[in-house]
């Protein structure tokens, strides 16, 4: 065997193995970058058709087309899909691809580990979507799955649900653990902190973050799978447990979640806002301590989730004004955004239109944001469809347009070829028409008065359902354009220039187009 | 370029109106929160509608500086990017001034949310609490109890047939309470985590199993106010409405002392010598009540989840079990104790079940009576 072993020694240092092979055992940053996308590009289609069958039952009042079993099912699915699936692998492997190149390091610190946490990732999700197939059919009990409707009445699944989110969160810990190891030990000599490009930056707070919290929602399933098995109760009120602590404890992981799936969107932004202002971004440093403030904030405002569990006047007033704390500075990240934009010598390439989308229509989602902190407003808003409206303004416009534009910017990079700019504004416009057709009518459904994760709704929320519904699927099928348009830009096209966008700064634009397999193998010099 | 692009979502936008011609209701412009009717959900209304004010004030002069960057300053305009970075300044205006809007915000909110979260008993005490899938109303002072479930006909919900004004947002059995007293609720729930949310009145808490919630209003307009449940609480959480009637004392007093005299009616059916027939047709109003929803009109429960009672070994054979069942529940599984049910009711169910779909046929056919739940209620030595 050694014999063997020493034959191949020298085969596999300049460039990727061939077939199916190179992607399995795979150790490099880029290809595990880019599996990491087409992974969560799965997902988020599997997600939005499961979203098209929740805004095809809203079309009109009455049950259309699924039960309110199947419903259940599908608002389950898709939240745990779109969060766990769509938007945080999404964010895990622009890291892959960018963070080692940002900071002139030649791959990810933990290569071997970084191929782990890609591969359990598929198996976690085939897990969770098996469950459709099972006896009582997949969880039904919301992707907040709150106890006991997740314990004492869950179906069978709900095991398998167990199991597949402690696998998610075993590869969020290892890919986060990977890239703080690699941030702080890998970056080219000149690479200060204070000079880390803001996605770098995003990142790294990100990645703590999440090392904070997976922990504490795999303790979380973990006793809800020993209330399920083995006779505890620690969530069953009828053995002395507390199902409002099943809540504390899922909110102190799913609110610095919410930041984990918006952070990696400030730093993607900021870069594409300057490089297509021209322009230096206004404060680098403010930045950064804005980002540090908000994920420091993350950790003590978790029970505004909770307002109407009945906690105490104080802890209400409390998690009040820290929550509205957060607009302080989320306001500065947002001026900084505008103020470079300011005097700036602008372009609107496909990048920079959904920067702007995303500037604008999260700005919105903070503004209701803001209006959900406000207590006794939030008696009336809680568990509305205006909640549906404000977090889904945050993560469609916000975390998913940032993601796009990542692709957008970056792609070239990647593969060496521009994407046709033409289709790529098309894309935008269909998106942004058909999110805010979707979205916006929800803030008036949820005021008037409708409840959230209903299958079925009375007459008066009947005109703006529709309208909603005729959104989502004008968004739904604009994604198969953005499908198109990347196979497209894959396969050939235009060839890119290593700079490739005029006003670009990095060191990922140091390097030829499509980025060669290995690089910085020798750390760049740094002025 | 744009424009040839914004072209084409004109002629969408119109296929979207068309649509949207919706014969059943035009209610475009339920847009904004309703105001309610108590003093309270006043004060919310204009809280909320402040802070909405401060948004859109905000939002204009900043949106108005980035859409007048996005106009002015693009590289035809201004070829050659200015280079200031940086201002001292300006980053601790824009620090403090958004810290001094939060906090001309926050002091109305703490206000508001003090004068929300007053204890104090009401002159009317009103237990509600939360079933999969329905409400329970036990009025403390007066000994009056019960469910109220969803009217809405089936057929409406499948689009049988045309649906009523009230389609969801009506019951069998309103809460009554009288106007111009302060009314509170003590919110618990039986099974999951509910919440009883009435606009009208800016009430929201969670119906938590284990807790006592609370939370009072006092209405001054007679009316009929209606809500819903906003806590997933299962299957049927889109169909447990809330209805609440606000009456003068004196229609409110009647009430109760009718309430009073169906009660005890019901207590001497306890003691009444009862025909198989007679339960049957009281169980059968029973079973469709409380039952169908998971063991479903024919009894053959839903395949993996909930388990069918035709033909099944208990409703055939196992009279004490099955007693057993609907006093205590099933660990573990959905099926909770129904012991709040009266005794008739519980007997009637029983019967009923053992004796529909074939059961009285293919097992021993032993009806129950109320006494035999009774007797069960005994102190067991």
């Amino acid at each position: 065997m050694s014999a063997v072993i020493e034959n191949h020694h020298d085969d596999h240092h300049h460039g990727p193995a061939k077939g199916l092979t190179r992607w399995l055992y795979t150790t490099n940053h880029k290809d595990i970058g880019t599996l990491y996308l087409w992974f969560s590009f799965a997902m988020f289609l599997i997600g939005g058709a499961m979203a098209m069958v929740i805004r095809a039952e809203l079309f009109q009042p009455g049950m259309q087309i699924v039960e309110p079993e199947f419903y259940n099912q599908m608002i389950t699915l898709h939240g745990l899909i779109m969060i766990f699936g769509g938007v945080m692998p999404a964010f895990v492997g622009l890291a892959n691809w960018l963070v080692p190149m940002m900071i002139g390091a030649p791959d990810m610190a933990l290569p071997r580990m970084n191929n782990l946490s890609f591969w359990i990732l598929p198996f976690a999700f085939f897990i969770l979507l098996s469950s459709l197939f099972m006896e009582g059919g997949a969880p039904n009990f919301g992707w907040t799955f709150y106890a006991p409707l997740s314990t004492t009445y869950a179906p069978p699944s709900v095991t398998f649900f167990i199991f597949s989110v402690h696998i998610m969160g075993a590869s969020s810990i290892m890919g986060a653990i990977n890239v703080v190891v690699t941030i702080m030990n890998m970056r080219a000599p000149g690479v200060g902190l204070m000079k880390m490009p803001l996605f770098v930056w995003s990142w790294l707070i990100t990645a703590y973050l999440l090392i904070a919290v997976m922990p504490v929602l795999a303790g979380a399933v973990t006793m809800m799978l020993m209330d399920i098995h083995f006779g505890t109760s620690f969530f069953n009120a009828a053995g002395g447990g507390d199902p409002v602590l099943f809540q504390h404890i899922f909110w102190f992981f799913g609110h610095p979640e919410v930041y984990i799936m918006i952070l990696p969107a400030f730093g993607i932004v900021s870069h594409i806002i300057e490089t297509f202002s021209r322009k230096q971004l206004f404060g680098y440093s403010s930045m950064v301590w804005a980002m540090l403030s908000i994920a420091i904030l993350s950790f003590v405002v978790w029970a505004h989730h909770m307002f109407t569990v009945g906690l105490p006047l104080a802890a209400e007033l409390f998690f009040m004004w820290a929550t509205m704390l957060i607009a302080v500075p989320t306001g500065v990240k947002v001026f900084n955004w505008i103020a470079t934009m300011f005097r700036g010598s602008i372009t609107f390439e496909t990048p920079m239109l959904f920067a702007c989308a995303f500037v604008v229509l999260f700005t919105l989602g903070g503004f209701s944001g803001l209006m959900l902190a406000i207590t006794p407003a939030d008696f009336q808003y809680h568990d509305t469809y205006f909640v549906v409206a404000h977090f889904h303004y945050v993560l469609v416009p916000g975390a998913i347009f940032s993601i796009m534009a990542a692709v957008y910017y970056w792609i070239p990079k990647w593969c060496g070829n521009m994407y046709d700019e033409r289709l790529g504004k098309l894309h935008f416009w269909l998106s942004f028409t058909g999110v805010n057709v979707t979205f916006f009518p929800q803030h008036f459904i949820g005021l008037a008065g409708m409840p959230r994760r209903y299958p079925d709704y009375a007459l008066q929320f009947a005109d703006w359902n529709m309208v909603s519904t005729v959104g989502a699927f004008l968004f739904g099928v604009s994604q198969l354009l953005f499908l198109f348009i990347v196979v497209k830009t894959v396969m050939g096209g235009k060839k890119a220039t290593d700079q490739v966008w005029e006003g670009a700064r990095g060191l990922e634009w140091t390097v030829a187009s499509p980025a060669p397999y290995h690089t910085f193998t020798t750390p760049p010099k740094i002025d | 370029m744009l424009l040839k692009y914004l072209g084409k979502f004109q002629y969408l936008s119109i296929v979207a109106v068309m649509l949207i011609a919706n014969p059943i209701k035009a209610d475009w412009f339920a847009l904004n929160m309703t105001r309610g009717i108590t003093d309270i959900s006043n004060e919310v209304f204009e809280l909320h509608m402040l802070i909405f004010w401060i948004c859109v004030a905000i939002g204009v002069v900043v949106f108005a500086v980035m859409f007048y960057s996005m106009y002015a300053h693009t590289k035809k305009k201004n070829p050659v990017a200015a280079t200031f970075h940086e201002n001292t300044k300006v980053e601790i205006a824009w620090t403090i001034i958004p810290f001094l809007i939060l906090i001309a915000m926050a002091i109305p909110a703490s206000k508001t949310l003090v004068k929300i979260y007053d204890d104090e008993a009401g002159d009317v005490n009103i237990q509600v609490t939360g079933y999969q899938w329905k409400w329970q109303y036990n009025y403390l002072e007066d000994d009056i109890s019960f469910f109220a479930n969803l009217s809405t006909d089936a057929d409406e919900i499948y689009n049988l047939v045309p649906k009523g004004e009230n389609y969801l947002q009506e019951v069998d059995e309103m809460v009554l309470i009288p106007v111009g007293k302060k009314v509170r609720f003590l919110i618990t729930a039986n099974d999951v985590i509910h919440s009883w949310w009435m606009p009208d009145f800016a009430i929201k808490q969670d119906a938590i199993p284990g807790f006592v919630n609370t939370a009072w209003t006092k209405v001054d307009v007679p009316g009929i106010y209606r809500g819903k449940c906003t806590e997933l609480c299962g299957k049927n959480h889109g169909f447990m409405p809330i209805v609440v009637k606000a009456v003068e004392q004196d229609e409110y007093d009647q009430w109760v002392s009718e309430k009073k005299d169906v009660a005890m009616r019901l207590a001497e059916l306890t003691t009444k010598e009862w025909t198989t027939q007679e339960l049957v047709d009281r169980g059968e109003d029973v079973y469709a009540l409380n039952c169908v929803a998971c063991h479903q009109t024919n009894g053959e429960g839903i395949q993996g989840i909930f388990p069918g009672l035709a033909g099944s070994d208990i409703a055939l054979n196992d009279k004490d079990r099955h007693i057993e069942i609907l006093m205590e529940g099933v660990q573990g599984a959905a099926m909770n104790s129904f012991s709040y049910l009266s005794e008739v009711e519980l007997a009637a169910v029983i019967t009923y079940t053992r004796q529909a779909w074939g059961n009285a046929e293919n097992g021993d056919g032993e009806i129950v009576i109320p006494k035999d739940i009774v007797d069960y209620k005994q102190p067991k030595i």
